[in-house]
């Protein structure tokens, strides 16, 4: 199987998704000529054509409106923000209009469209770029939210999102920028909604989301004559396959969530509030999240390692967790 | 001499008549309603403004795009809304064209082109980006109305979308119904210039201020912004002056000088335009009576349809909420 790396895939993802479908366009800031500032659209506008792949202002409601409104009209548009912390500027399309239009309508129409946007610290960019917002959005009914971690899935989740008749946000790791990892030469799409067990274990569950998926494994591999660790990827948060994360937790007893984004009213406590809602008798000590240390992301790099969870964070809760 | 066809001016008074005989019935059924213990939402009257609706409306084809706003009963029904489903949505029921799930502020008509009022100021502005842009993809020549007020001048969706707009050329006809308060605040502590049209200078596309109440003057500008966005040249922003009737919702007391409200009384868009129909012997006194006689009539058929509709039921709050 080829090796690609995270950008090229989700390159490749868009450009076949083009190609498959004429209703499909793409736009943001550099997006067009340029082919994105990460690289993501590189040549497509020179293949596609400057009516479906361009460039627009450096204007978010804007972009977001215009994929809101092509939506509404019959195209499956794919508009591109390029940080995550820059959707705020211009968020009112996605969250009062994008998600609510379909069910205010009555049904009366379809909202088939993609964010395509990227989150996360560990760049030394400070507090402006490096927010992980993906609780902001999963919180909002009406949207979808996609969160991959490794190559394969920046693909085909990006395939899935494009081709759901829903408005997703798709929200990749910065700092995987360069991963490598092996994409199949055939077609094929990563469902949304289907979690992913990246490691068996019996003693505990991770459940660890997008750049924490890494180093949840990291950790397991460096506890594993110690202790067993189960890590499950969810990969989409809405909708979350909350049977998967059951399953586990019921055969370990112990869960732990990781995620770069800040402990406080995140996705960690609402996968907890499920968990201890279905399986409080399986549990064998109190579930825990660990997160973000909940100030704004520092600049200089002892500071961002600090307010990120590291492997030795989870090696540290894990020993912890067995305890008890 | 009127050189527009009969028919055409029969068109603007019935729209007129309509919007006027459908507001001042709504206002009074909610106030009873409210009475009554049954508070059905705030009821943003668009009475006074029938002229801005009528004359633009009667410029658009049935699969021209429109976004509409907060006020935005006339902008509905001079697109051609079915008043059954209308007075259903605005009582909450399953026949609704929003099949009670919008309400006062979210009339949708796909079929029609009504993609929406909005409860969000300049919420339909980027939205409309959308529309025009996938007309142009779709190489049809179908043309976006955006209507918004003086208010949602000072939002930063205005400054968005109409410099996103004007640089791609986008076929989007821009209405601005200033009717001189954004709620309470009156336009010149929004706004430090006379005239908003004046912003279009800022964009490199035409600008102008219509009388809002001369629905023939409405009906003017617009067939020239609908025919200059048709044929490819690009947005038009459209100033309409005018006043509401009202206070800003049924909710908020009248706060507006005595005597300035009187002199816009006194330049009612249907007295004006009746007046102007009758110097010109184009109606007779009984066709008048026989054109409000049949729009009442219309108005409580629509009313009595309402009444005997279902509520929606609560089985189906979540039923058709994602698409597929």
């Amino acid at each position: 199987m080829p090796q690609l790396k995270m950008i090229r895939a989700m390159c490749e993802a868009l450009d076949e998704e083009l190609r498959r479908d004429e209703r499909v366009c793409l736009f943001g800031q550099d997006v067009g000529e340029f082919g994105g500032v990460f690289g993501t659209s590189a040549r497509l506008q020179a293949k596609h054509g400057p009516r479906r792949v361009f460039d627009t202002p450096l204007s978010e409601a804007a972009i977001l409106g215009t994929a809101v409104g092509a939506a509404m009209s019959g195209l499956r548009p794919v508009a591109e923000i390029m940080y995550i912390d820059f959707i705020t500027v211009g968020i009112d399309p996605l969250v009062n209009q994008a998600a609510k239009l379909r069910y205010m309508s009555g049904g009366q129409m379809t909202l088939p469209m993609v964010v395509f946007t990227q989150c996360g610290a560990g760049t030394s960019e400070a507090a402006q770029h490096s927010q992980c917002l993906e609780a902001w959005f999963a919180h909002v009914p009406g949207l979808k939210v996609v969160m991959p971690a490794t190559v394969y899935d920046a693909k085909g989740l990006l395939k899935a999102a494009i081709r759901d008749d829903n408005p997703v946000i798709y929200i990749w790791p910065k700092l995987l920028y360069d991963l490598k990892g092996e994409v199949p030469e055939e077609e094929y799409v990563v469902p949304l909604g289907e979690a992913v067990v990246r490691r068996d274990g019996a003693d505990l569950t991770v459940v660890a989301t997008s750049l924490m998926v890494h180093r949840a494994l990291a950790a397991a591999e460096a506890l594993s004559d110690e202790i067993g660790i189960e890590v499950i990827d969810p990969r989409t948060l809405v909708p979350l396959d909350i049977e998967t994360i059951l399953a586990s937790v019921r055969k370990t007893g112990r869960l732990l969530v990781v995620h770069e984004a800040n402990t406080r009213f995140g996705i960690g406590a609402e996968i907890i509030r499920q968990v201890v809602e279905r399986a409080f008798d399986q549990l064998t000590c109190a579930p825990v999240v660990l997160g973000g240390a909940g100030v704004p992301m520092p600049f200089t790099r002892v500071l961002e390692n600090a307010c990120m969870p590291q492997e030795q964070d989870i090696i540290a809760a894990a020993r912890k967790m067995l305890k008890c | 001499m009127i050189d527009v066809p009969r028919e055409t001016l029969i068109q603007f008074l019935r729209t007129m008549y309509l919007i006027r005989g459908f507001e001042l019935k709504m206002l009074m059924l909610f106030q009873r309603r409210a009475l009554a213990g049954d508070f059905l939402g705030a009821l943003h009257s668009y009475e006074g403004q029938e002229a801005v609706a009528a004359g633009v409306g009667a410029c658009l084809r049935k699969d021209d795009y429109q976004f509409s706003t907060h006020r935005g009963h006339g902008h509905a029904i001079a697109k051609g809304l079915d008043l059954n489903k209308m007075v259903a949505e605005m009582f909450g029921k399953e026949t609704g064209c929003s099949r009670g799930r919008g309400g006062s502020m979210h009339l949708f008509d796909v079929s029609i082109g009504q993609m929406g009022g909005n409860g969000i100021v300049g919420g339909g502005l980027p939205l409309a980006l959308g529309t025009a842009y996938s007309a142009l993809y779709r190489n049809t020549d179908q043309v976006t109305v955006c209507y918004f007020g003086d208010g949602a001048a000072s939002q930063g969706s205005f400054h968005e979308s109409l410099n996103m707009a004007a640089l791609n050329k986008y076929p989007i006809v821009y209405v601005c119904e200033n009717n001189h308060y954004a709620a309470t605040t009156h336009v010149s502590k929004n706004c430090p210039i006379e005239n908003i049209a004046d912003r279009a200078a800022g964009y490199g596309i035409p600008g102008a201020v219509v009388q809002g109440n001369d629905v023939l003057a409405v009906y003017r500008a617009a067939s020239e912004a609908v025919a200059r966005a048709r044929a490819g040249q690009g947005p038009t922003l459209l100033e309409c002056k005018t006043y509401r009737h009202r206070a800003h919702c049924m909710v908020i007391p009248e706060h507006r000088p005595e005597e300035e409200r009187e002199a816009w009384l006194a330049r009612d868009p249907i007295n004006l335009f009746v007046a102007k129909l009758r110097e010109e012997n184009v109606m007779t006194q009984d066709d008048l009576n026989r054109l409000a006689a049949e729009v009442e009539q219309a108005l409580v058929d629509a009313v009595k349809f309402a009444d005997a509709s279902p509520f929606p039921d609560p089985q189906m709050l979540s039923v058709d909420f994602w698409a597929n």
